[in-house]
């Protein structure tokens, strides 16, 4: 706990058992530096560490016991792997001596977690420790960042080591940074924005962790070169930047998938051409050369074949860049790019007789004008929260991306609010990812963190009704989220919203002590989200929405942007 | 230069031996194996032993692939931590080896036959039974196989082979010492 002072750590999630107890009393002595936050969920515990790295920048810290408390971190490992968050987790293991043996509580956390953790230790000796977790720390926040294991026999957490060395040296031949742009990476670069006619920057979440954000704005401005960004790149660029073309890919807006379409020259920055991105990969960008910058050499060329591929920190390439830059006249091609976007420009209903979700979202961006920190669970709220936030500066919106992981919304903003408790801290949930962790409301009250919740209660799991809707004619397997003999279950319900929803979130929020509302009226809404700013404590407000409503634009899986569905 | 001498196989793709030093740590080989096999690359052969510094392995995979496959294998492996560096030592002078225990059936009417092959072969007769001998050899790849080929018509009752090592040439004039030369004569074109 001494080496978790020393490296800063001011929050630990932390949930107790046998096998980590040690380590929980040792917590308690350093109270005054760290402060434990006891989750309901391991899983709780890890994304809300997640939630806490994603908008400090720092490794967040989380902790459990052997066995089944760190299982419960394995959905947040691979989280944390797939959307490169900091993370130092620190389990408990059975005693040295009966490793092996299938001992209470035991797994073999360091076997399990290999593929989903950027490095893992198993501790051997109490005197390694110093050691390691300096190293836990190096490698989890430097590079591409994800999350490292710390997997502690108990009897070594009950070693007392004399006169340790806190700051020995590492040990890590294995691990090198990449270099420092190079000249020519640098030069090429130019020549090749000179070359264009039609450039255009794909904006991913490697510049936000990388602190890039603000050179990517100068970069587009000084060369006035439109931006499209990813789910993850979002907040590089206000959403309402003249050179912001929102998000690309499979929900992406229009205008973008077709610039990305039309570009000549694709500047990929701190990306990695995920399918969710790109669809049909030999269809995608195939007018343009490709510029790709990226920290993780194996990132470059994996999906798609870069014609110069950079790997090094995106900060320090921009950096190297700028002063070189000239300023390009792309006055055509922001005309065509205009033109696409008053053809389709993002839109949704005008409708009066139900809440529709980008509403809520489009009314709650506007009132609060970028001033929040926003999180998400997995589906169509989070791909509407994304199309209809507005973002303004990076580091205010933490969702799962890679991995999607249902659940992650309350217990992330948990760790947000820790970060920084008189933040507007909000989770845009779905009553399906909602549920997965309702526990954390717990947390919420208990240790005052004051998160509130907008819920987009449409009863199903809303995503997978868009896909039933779309490629399965509707037929229902298994979406409906109330009993199973309402006839909705199997699609054959009126379609209306119900009187009584299921369940029910007011009750259960305050069962938890937290403040709750339930509205299904537009002209409520407003009101509503104001109250709920306003509260003093966490809160949950329950927004009942129709399950009918698609999220669009949609480019389907696998497919191009000439397949692109408007609506 | 044939086809042999590029490395490329029957199906088209290039043969690459990639040599990987690691830190000598438990469970490195485990990660290692457990990362190819994820991520559906094809590995051939695969050997692990200590060397000269007790602090480090030495991985030797053979990976068939194109050269896209080849470099993601190898900024994969590369991203792992515990690994120091990777080489693809095909692209070098190098000399590889696979050593192999064969036992096979030798009724006393044919061992003199099977002795002169294994002579040929440069191997050792390392056990013999009342019906069975057992013949240690090394060499290429393809000498060995070639040995299998041979001892096919005799019976052969079991086999176990280390997989493939290879080392970087330390210089151009060791690259043709005797012995090897003699070894390429038996086994075709050297993959230099």
């Amino acid at each position: 706990m001494a080496c978790l002072v020393r490296h800063g750590v001011e929050v630990v999630f932390a949930y107790p058992g046998g096998a980590s107890m040690p380590m929980h009393q040792a917590l308690t002595r350093v109270r005054d530096r760290i402060r434990t936050i006891l989750p309901r969920h391991e899983q709780g515990g890890i994304f809300a560490a997640e939630g806490y790295a994603r908008v400090t920048g720092k490794p967040g810290v989380v902790m459990a016991t052997s066995g089944p408390g760190a299982l419960n971190l394995v959905t947040g490992l691979a989280d944390a792997k797939m959307d490169s968050v900091p993370l130092v987790a620190v389990t408990g293991q059975v005693p040295t001596k009966v490793i092996g043996t299938d001992a209470f509580q035991e797994t073999p956390m360091v076997e399990v977690c290999r593929a989903i953790t950027k490095h893992h230790y198993l501790v051997q000796h109490a005197r390694d420790i110093p050691r390691i977790v300096k190293e836990a720390f190096h490698i989890a926040s430097t590079g591409r960042p994800g999350p490292v294991l710390i997997d502690v026999p108990k009897d070594i957490q009950n070693t007392l080591v004399p006169d340790p060395d806190y700051d020995p040296p590492m040990d890590l031949p294995g691990y090198r940074l990449p270099s420092p742009p190079s000249a020519e990476a640098v030069a090429e670069t130019v020549r090749a924005i000179r070359e264009s006619r039609r450039p255009i920057i794909y904006c991913g979440g490697g510049v936000i962790t990388a602190g890039a954000a603000e050179l990517v704005r100068e970069l587009a401005e000084r060369a006035r070169i439109p931006v499209a960004m990813t789910l993850q790149g979002l907040g590089a660029i206000p959403s309402d930047h003249y050179l912001s073309l929102g998000m690309l890919g499979m929900h992406g807006t229009v205008y973008a998938n077709y610039a990305i379409n039309e570009a000549d020259l694709l500047l990929a920055l701190g990306v990695r051409f995920d399918d969710r991105v790109t669809g049909k990969l030999s269809e995608f960008a195939k007018h343009g050369r490709i510029v790709h910058v990226e920290i993780d050499a194996s990132e470059i060329n994996k999906n798609k074949t870069a014609h110069l591929g950079i790997c090094t920190d995106v900060a320090a390439f921009l950096r190297a860049l700028l002063p070189k830059l000239e300023p390009g006249d792309y006055g055509d091609w922001h005309r065509q790019i205009d033109a696409w976007r008053a053809a389709d420009p993002m839109s949704y209903d005008a409708r009066d007789d139900v809440i529709l979700p980008q509403y809520v979202i489009d009314t709650f961006s506007k009132l609060t004008r970028g001033a929040f920190l926003m999180s998400t669970g997995v589906g169509q709220h989070q791909m509407w929260a994304a199309q209809w936030t507005n973002f303004q500066k990076p580091r205010t919106w933490v969702t799962s991306g890679g991995l999607g992981s249902m659940g992650y919304g309350l217990p992330a903003a948990l760790g947000m609010q820790a970060a920084f408790p008189n933040a507007l801290v909000v989770d845009i949930d779905g009553d399906g990812s909602f549920v997965m962790n309702i526990q954390e409301l717990a947390t919420a009250y208990c240790e005052k963190l004051p998160v509130k919740v907008i819920l987009l209660n449409n009863q199903h799991l809303g995503m997978v009704v868009q896909w039933e809707d779309r490629f399965f004619a509707s037929n229902r397997a298994h979406t409906y989220l109330g009993p199973v003999d309402h006839p909705e279950a199997v699609g054959q319900g009126s379609g209306e919203l119900p009187e009584v929803t299921y369940p029910d979130f007011v009750a259960i929020a305050r069962g938890f002590g937290v403040a709750a509302r339930q509205i299904r009226h537009k002209h409520e809404v407003e009101g509503a989200l104001r109250e709920m700013i306003a509260h003093d404590g966490p809160y949950v407000l329950d927004i009942l929405v129709p399950y009918q409503e698609h999220v669009l634009p949609m480019i389907p899986a696998g497919m191009s942007v000439k397949e692109i569905i408007k609506s | 230069m044939s086809d042999e001498t590029l490395g490329l196989n029957t199906s088209g793709r290039m043969r690459h031996v990639l040599s990987a030093l690691v830190q000598n740590q438990p469970g490195v080989l485990a990660h290692i194996s457990g990362m190819l096999a994820s991520r559906g690359f094809n590995i051939d052969s695969l050997a692990v032993g200590e060397t000269e510094d007790p602090h480090l392995s030495r991985i030797t995979f053979v990976v068939m692939g194109d050269d896209r496959i080849l470099e993601q294998v190898r900024k994969q492996l590369e991203k792992i931590v515990t690994v120091v560096r990777v080489i693809d030592i095909s692209r070098e002078a190098y000399v590889e080896r696979d050593l192999m225990l064969i036992k096979v059936e030798a009724p006393p009417a044919r061992r003199a036959e099977i002795l002169s092959l294994v002579q040929v072969f440069r191997g050792r007769i390392v056990d013999v039974g009342p019906d069975q001998l057992m013949v240690e050899i090394s060499g290429q790849e393809r000498k060995i196989e070639a040995f299998i080929e041979l001892m096919r018509p005799f019976g052969i009752v079991e086999l176990a082979r280390t997989g493939r090592i290879a080392l970087v040439r330390s210089s151009e004039r060791s690259e043709r010492s005797d012995v090897e030369f003699e070894e390429e004569k038996i086994v075709g074109p050297v993959d230099l």
